[in-house]
């Protein structure tokens, strides 16, 4: 393996990049399906600004992913299948309603955030770039995410049956977050990624306060659903890149 | 009633202030039927922008590169914005945003017939931007001028993203006319179906256009649909043969004496199904927008009921 920055190898950084960069790219896709189907029109620019927040974080981070074998940020979005795709399960899990929608937009910003903040003085310089611009975005999505949580849990008796649905609904996804790939753990032993566990109480903590301010908990189950980081996906996924992929694979050689 | 003394005088008032060039502002005093005039062309014009996202927005997951995405679903929020500065101005006079949209999903008032044709393929999204934003930016710069203040202030703001808009539309089906044939084959079929509904967003001819004379009295319509129109095809001309694109007009010439383009006859028949309620995509339009506001009535209701419970919390403590 070639040493990259850092002593970072270059399969690792791509498949840490990779893992993020499908995170942010499918998560904006299915923020985008809400386009004229908002709650409000505030809150339909709202979703607008997080799907195009998560598309150029997923488009820089894609162009570092694809550096190493010289893809750029369409061949790897438009030209992997499924099992390719190296994003987290609960992001590509459908939007369901308005509940369900913020909900994983909570469990994943709060992530995100957290993570990028972490790799503003991370070793590897493109990622700490990326982390730098991002880490303003995510706070802004977990601010929107959390308003809603509380407006949700504590509005009316029906808004609060919804949430706790959303919550029963994602919780199961929660566990993958703090999974390390091997790339991952290589890589947080180069710091150029925290180590995933030393995310995890800061991230529980955070949703754990909000929801007992919202009236809301923590399901009281264990979550169990992993696989997306290697591939093992949910049926969703396959629809939403079929979705995605097939203008531009119908028209192999053409530029847009 | 009948019309007092006072009334006659207010109005003779208010015409002078137009006369002189004078913005209406929310505050002043205006007639009855101003007032209406001014809240259906408001309304009429915000529910465009909303029900407009949906033909475009019809291509945001399946955009062909991230770029394109991008620019996309940045375009259609930008229409958003468009619909909210535009209720808000029709908010100065008097109707909420709410009443608004209940007559428009129970049809009791009307957006741009224009988005009642279909987004068959990608192409459309580079012929909505090129047509439509351009036919738009051609009415609403003479919006601009438009007597009442708060509309014509939101035109100026919103003129500056539509050529934005219109650019971005041009520059998409330049890429495709270059590309390659099935491309280019794309963008000529898009163009050859949206001209026409184009020419016709700027309403019916002047000669059968009964609200005109008042309207232009009150400066709120500064110039007229037909004229309008000429300085469309005027404009977008030029810009097809840029682009390398057939328009689809067999009557299209340069007319030297009058120092414009000649153009065919518009089917007006077609015109008179669409926003009677008989184009491909009227009911679909009106059910998307009619579940949007439904299904959202829990949210709405739940931030409410939480801000009455935060407010009553602050208060009391
Ligand atoms: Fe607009
Ligand atoms: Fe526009």
């Amino acid at each position: 393996m070639t040493a990259g920055v850092a002593g970072l190898s270059v399969v690792d950084l791509r498949e840490v990049a990779l893992g993020f960069g499908d995170d942010c790219l499918v998560l904006s896709h299915r923020l985008a399906e809400w386009t004229t189907h908002a709650p409000e029109l505030e809150e339909e620019m709202a979703l607008a600004n997080l799907a195009l927040d998560l598309l150029g974080q997923a488009r820089s981070l894609l162009t570092l992913a694809g550096e190493a074998d010289g893809r750029d940020e369409d061949q790897l979005a438009y030209w992997r299948d499924d099992r390719d795709f190296r994003n987290l399960l609960l992001v590509e899990q459908p939007n369901g309603d308005f509940a369900v929608t913020m909900t994983r937009q909570l469990l994943f910003s709060t992530f995100q955030e957290l993570l990028y903040r972490w790799m503003v003085t991370g070793t590897e310089p493109r990622l700490a770039a990326i982390a730098a611009k991002g880490v303003m975005e995510a706070r802004y999505h977990v601010e929107h995410a959390r308003l809603w949580v509380q407006r949700l849990g504590g509005g009316t008796e029906e808004s609060h049956r919804r949430m706790c649905r959303a919550l029963d609904l994602l919780w199961p996804y929660t566990e993958e977050l703090f999974e390390p790939t091997e790339s991952w753990s290589r890589a947080a032993d180069q710091g150029a990624v925290p180590p995933l566990s030393s995310i995890e109480e800061p991230w529980r903590h955070s949703i754990e306060s909000l929801l007992v301010d919202s009236g809301l908990e923590i399901p009281g189950f264990p979550a169990w659903q992993s696989g997306g980081r290697l591939g093992r996906h949910s049926e969703h996924l396959g629809h939403l890149l079929a979705e995605m992929q097939h203008l531009h694979r119908s028209h192999p050689n053409a530029s847009w | 009633m009948p019309p007092t003394n006072s009334d006659e005088s207010r109005n003779l008032a208010f015409q002078q202030a137009i006369d002189a060039d004078r913005t209406v502002e929310p505050r002043d005093w205006m007639p009855e039927r101003y007032r209406s005039t001014m809240i259906r062309q408001i309304a009429q014009h915000a529910h465009s922008e909303i029900i407009g996202m949906q033909p475009e927005g019809n291509w945001i997951t399946r955009a062909p590169s991230l770029r394109r995405k991008a620019i996309l679903l940045a375009k259609v929020q930008d229409e958003a914005g468009h619909g909210l500065y535009l209720y808000a101005a029709a908010e100065t006079l008097g109707v909420g945003r709410g009443e608004l949209t209940e007559l428009l999903i129970t049809g009791r008032q009307k957006y741009s017939s224009i988005f009642n044709y279909p987004t068959q393929t990608w192409a459309d999204v580079g012929a909505i931007g090129w047509l439509v934003d351009g036919a738009a930016i051609t009415n609403q710069l003479a919006l601009t001028k438009t007597s009442y203040g708060p509309y014509a202030r939101a035109m100026v703001r919103i003129c500056r993203e539509e050529s934005f808009h219109q650019r971005q539309g041009f520059e998409l089906l330049s890429e495709l006319s270059r590309g390659t044939v099935a491309q280019h084959e794309m963008a000529q079929d898009a163009v050859n179906r949206w001209w026409w509904p184009a020419l016709m967003m700027f309403g019916p001819p002047d000669t059968e256009s009964p609200n005109t004379a008042q309207s232009m009295a009150w400066k709120i319509k500064r110039v007229s649909n037909d004229e309008l129109r000429q300085r469309f095809v005027d404009m977008t001309v030029p810009q097809a043969q840029a682009l390398a694109l057939d328009l689809p007009d067999p009557q299209l010439r340069w007319n030297e004496a009058r120092g414009h383009y000649d153009f065919g006859p518009i089917d007006w028949e077609e015109f008179r199904q669409v926003v009677g309620g008989h184009g491909a995509c009227n009911a679909q339009r009106i059910a998307v927008r009619r579940a949007a506001d439904e299904d959202g009535a829990w949210v709405r209701e739940a931030a409410r009921a939480w801000e009455v419970r935060q407010n009553s919390r602050t208060s009391a403590a």
